[in-house]
């Protein structure tokens, strides 16, 4: 080899997308490490880490799905009311002595429906998609509601067990005080998201949808004069983001095996602040299934950082939410707008020189 | 020299509501040669290529391309025909690479990045484009922007290329990069239909021209044998020899009145640094092709575009006028070229419309009362002859020429000094046409000055007792007193040389 750091030198300056995805992961480690060194304690253990995987498997894949709808230009803000809904319809069928490839069936079925009817209502008859999903968020929490109002528990026997089923790391785990030695326990729900994670990273990267996906948050217009079937690809979106909808459901019953009409409530807004977080922009055309999945882990290490600094109440983790993305927000905005020389860094420039302009105008009036 | 026809469009016919916007069209276009399409505003060029590549369906007519009949519905159609359009506005995704842009719509379920790349990549270099595949194409500027288009529509093994406008947002290193790509691709045989309305770049690059004037076809002919003041009097629409002919007798009054407004290398972001001064009672007018500056210098004036330098005295009174509402509070009143678009609100009424300047002017804390809005209205509606159900009528459903005057209206309800008006005429029937140009006569006769543009020369020779003569974006001229006749007018325009 004639150069060996050819390797390591790349051909071309980032996306907005990479650019944008290496952030969110480079904040996250930067925040889990701190909490390591400055809160010690459980963030020492991987159990933690796999505790928040175990928490939010269900997160991350509604969050890839609302990852997939946000790049094409659109939002779905139903997808934590359809989990919901899929978690109450799934246990009660178990409950009445369904099989467990029944209630899976179930549950895709439940998201595809979703995904198949909000895609149509929005692409083929242009109804906006903050209207359509926000009607199909009332009708699935008023089905759950329908269903039961009382918090349903599984009690089919062979999908308790399967829920129960752990891989088990030993050597990951630790001692606890009382000498016991606790393995760390990873649920088959993070199995499933992180196939989620691959299978759409996949998508979005090697196959015709998902860059015509990227092609359509773009610029709309364009995709159309590109050749894309921009209506066709706007439905497939949604529903994807249904069908993912309907797999997260399931997840969530893995993970809490009882159905309860609350279930999920608020979902939809953390996975949408996971994507923008993992560096997804509103306008469409830029994010990443893996920037999503770091997303959500920020989230939540920062929530943890929250509880483990004595500040219990849930309160203060929405607080520290609503930071949190505020503060992502602005960062994406002068990060890209740096960029490109404009926007809103340009904006806020111009707004300090003319301040400053004015402050030294006053200051030569008055000498 | 008998060359080969590529595409042969025959008696293409198009109606719109109310207006006939291609009456049995003609063109055609040989292979290997870059044809000009040219004609003034509404004359019919993006309806043709629009009817071309399927946007609009045609009433009449039919298309041929080699000889074979073939039948285009969309703009797909178009593209799995052979004929590819590159807009002026680019179409493309800024968002993914430029590898993506050329093979994205056309490409397998499975994306093959590493083939797309290299097979980018060799048409890039085979067609000398200074870009890589894997450079992301908002990242390119926007000539690079235009060539990855037309490269897509190389490798799409184009026959006609469509170039609508492509150079109005280049610059001049930029256009000669982009006419060596056009050279190069005529020489492969492709056919290419140049839409431009600069007349330079016309001589310097196209082999024949094609001229269509409200509608109609006015002729075809090879750019060699027809010279640049002959184009242009088929564009406007008079012949040479019978405008020298039409004698112009009127009075022109050049006293030295006192000088109302003036700017000095007053530039915008959209026009070039240029002076102007008008006299008090002046009619002047700007005058040029379309696109040549002379709306974009009236904008200026008014402080609608970013104003970027120059200065200006009115009355002899430094002033800075930067935003519109300045402008209005010198007394100056703008009535804009666009009235759809930038001055009627077609959803309210005649009597809001014709108060909305005096409005802005006295500021959101001095409502005009009711009564004293109607009173106005019905004034106005009577000295103008309005013709509207009553002064509550919306806008919207007055016809063109009505929809003007409420416009004039609202500007002249604020008494301005200096009334700025931008193709006032266009789209509206003869007898209102007379009308606005007989007020503009009389007012300027109070002690109003008035700069006036038209797209129609005779207009402009009848109102304006001073022309300037704008090409490419550069004042070339000022016309006065025995000079104000259309020849000389046209002569101006195309550069001198007859």
């Amino acid at each position: 080899m004639k150069n060996p750091f050819k390797l390591f030198k790349r051909k071309e300056p980032l996306t907005d997308t990479q650019l944008l995805m290496t952030i969110t992961i480079v904040i996250f480690f930067i925040m889990y490490l701190s909490a390591v060194f400055g809160l010690g304690g459980g963030f020492l253990h991987a159990k933690q880490i796999f505790d928040m995987l175990n928490d939010n498997s269900s997160l991350i894949i509604v969050a890839c799905g609302l990852t997939v709808v946000m790049i094409g230009g659109g939002i779905d803000i139903s997808v934590g009311a359809v989990t919901s809904l899929v978690v109450m319809s799934c246990v009660l069928f178990l409950n009445r002595g369904g099989s467990i490839i029944g209630s899976i069936l179930l549950a895709l079925g439940i998201g595809l429906v979703f995904g198949i009817v909000q895609g149509f209502l929005i692409s083929y008859l242009e109804i906006q998609p903050f209207i359509v999903t926000l009607a199909g968020l009332f009708f699935a929490r008023g089905m759950t509601t329908i269903l039961s109002i009382d918090p349903q528990k599984s009690q089919h026997e062979a999908f308790n067990t399967l829920r129960g089923k752990k891989i088990k790391i030993s050597w990951l785990g630790y001692t606890a005080k009382n000498g016991n030695r606790i393995p760390a326990q990873i649920e088959l729900g993070v199995v499933v998201a992180v196939i989620v994670v691959i299978l759409v990273v996949i998508l979005l990267k090697y196959f015709r949808l998902g860059r015509n996906i990227y092609a359509m948050g773009g610029n709309q217009q364009s995709a159309l004069m590109l050749g894309i079937n921009v209506k066709r690809t706007r439905f497939l979106s949604y529903v994807i983001s249904g069908l993912l909808s309907g797999i997260s459901g399931y997840v969530f019953l893995m993970h809490t095996g009882a159905g309860n009409a609350t279930n999920a409530a608020g979902m939809e807004m953390n996975a949408i602040a996971s994507a923008i977080i993992g560096g997804t922009l509103l306008t469409g055309g830029v994010g990443s299934a893996v920037g999503t999945f770091f997303g959500t882990m920020s989230l939540t290490t920062i929530n943890k950082i929250v509880v483990a600094s004595g500040l219990n109440e849930p309160y203060w983790q929405k607080i520290t939410t609503g930071g949190m993305l505020c503060f992502f927000i602005l960062l994406q905005s002068v990060v890209l707008g740096r960029r490109s020389g404009k926007k809103s860094s340009g904006k806020i420039k111009a707004f300090f020189r003319r301040l400053i302009n004015s402050i030294r105008k006053k200051k030569k009036a008055s000498t | 020299m008998q060359e080969e026809c590529l595409l042969t469009m025959r008696q293409i016919d198009k109606k719109f509501p109310g207006v006939h916007a291609l009456n049995n069209v003609d063109f055609t276009l040989r292979k290997g040669e870059i044809h000009a399409l040219m004609g003034e505003n509404g004359a019919g060029k993006s309806t043709l290529i629009k009817v071309l590549t399927g946007v609009y369906p045609m009433d009449g007519g039919e298309i041929k391309l080699e000889g074979q009949r073939v039948l285009i519905h969309s703009p797909q159609d178009a593209q799995n025909a052979g004929i590819s359009t590159v807009y002026q506005e680019i179409t493309l995704c800024p968002n993914l690479t430029v590898a993506e842009n050329m093979f994205i719509g056309r490409s397998g379920v499975v994306i093959r990045r590493k083939e797309y790349e290299k097979r980018a990549d060799e048409i890039l270099s085979r067609l000398g484009i200074p870009a890589r595949s894997t450079q992301l194409l908002g990242k390119c500027s926007l000539a690079i922007q235009q060539m990855v288009a037309i490269a897509r529509a190389v490798d799409m093994k184009c026959k006609v290329l469509i170039l609508d406008e492509p150079t109005s947002s280049l610059d001049d290193k930029e256009v000669q990069m982009l006419f060596s790509l056009m050279r190069d691709l005529k020489s492969q045989g492709v056919g290419i239909i140049f839409v431009t309305h600069f007349l330079e770049q016309v001589y310097e690059v196209s082999d024949r021209i094609t001229v269509l004037r409200n509608g109609e076809l006015v002729g075809e002919y090879l750019t060699e044998e027809l010279p640049q003041v002959q184009l242009v009097s088929r564009m406007i629409g008079k012949e040479l020899e019978e405008l020298s002919n039409l004698g112009e007798t009127e009075e022109k009054q050049d006293e030295e009145k006192e000088v109302f407004y003036e700017a000095k290398n007053l530039s915008s972001s959209d026009a070039l640094p240029f002076d102007f001064t008008i006299r008090k009672g002046e009619v002047n007018g700007f005058t040029g092709l379309l696109g040549s500056g002379r709306s974009e210098s009236v904008r200026a004036i008014f402080g609608a575009d970013k104003v970027t330098g120059g200065t200006v005295t009115i009355k002899d009174k430094r002033v800075k006028i930067t935003r519109p509402v300045e402008a209005m509070r010198n007394g100056i009143g703008y009535l804009a070229e666009d009235r759809k678009r930038d001055g009627i609100i077609a959803e309210l009424s005649v009597r809001e419309n014709i108060i909305l300047a005096l409005q802005v002017m006295n500021g959101v804390f001095k409502p005009i009362s009711r009564s004293e809005s109607e009173a106005f209205a019905d004034e106005y509606i009577k000295v103008l002859n309005i013709k509207t159900a009553s002064r509550e009528t919306p806008v919207g459903s007055l016809s063109g020429g009505n929809q003007q005057k409420v416009i004039l209206a609202r500007w002249l309800l604020t008494h301005p000094d200096y009334l700025i008006l931008d193709e006032p005429t266009r789209g509206i029937d003869v007898g209102t046409k007379l009308e606005i140009q007989k007020l503009v006569l009389k007012l300027a006769e109070e002690g109003m000055s008035i700069t006036f543009i038209s797209s129609e020369v005779e207009e402009m020779l009848r109102t304006c007792s001073r022309l300037i003569v704008m090409r490419d974006r550069h004042i070339v001229g000022e016309l006065t007193g025995n000079d104000l006749n259309q020849t000389q007018v046209m002569k101006t325009i195309a550069g001198g040389e007859a």
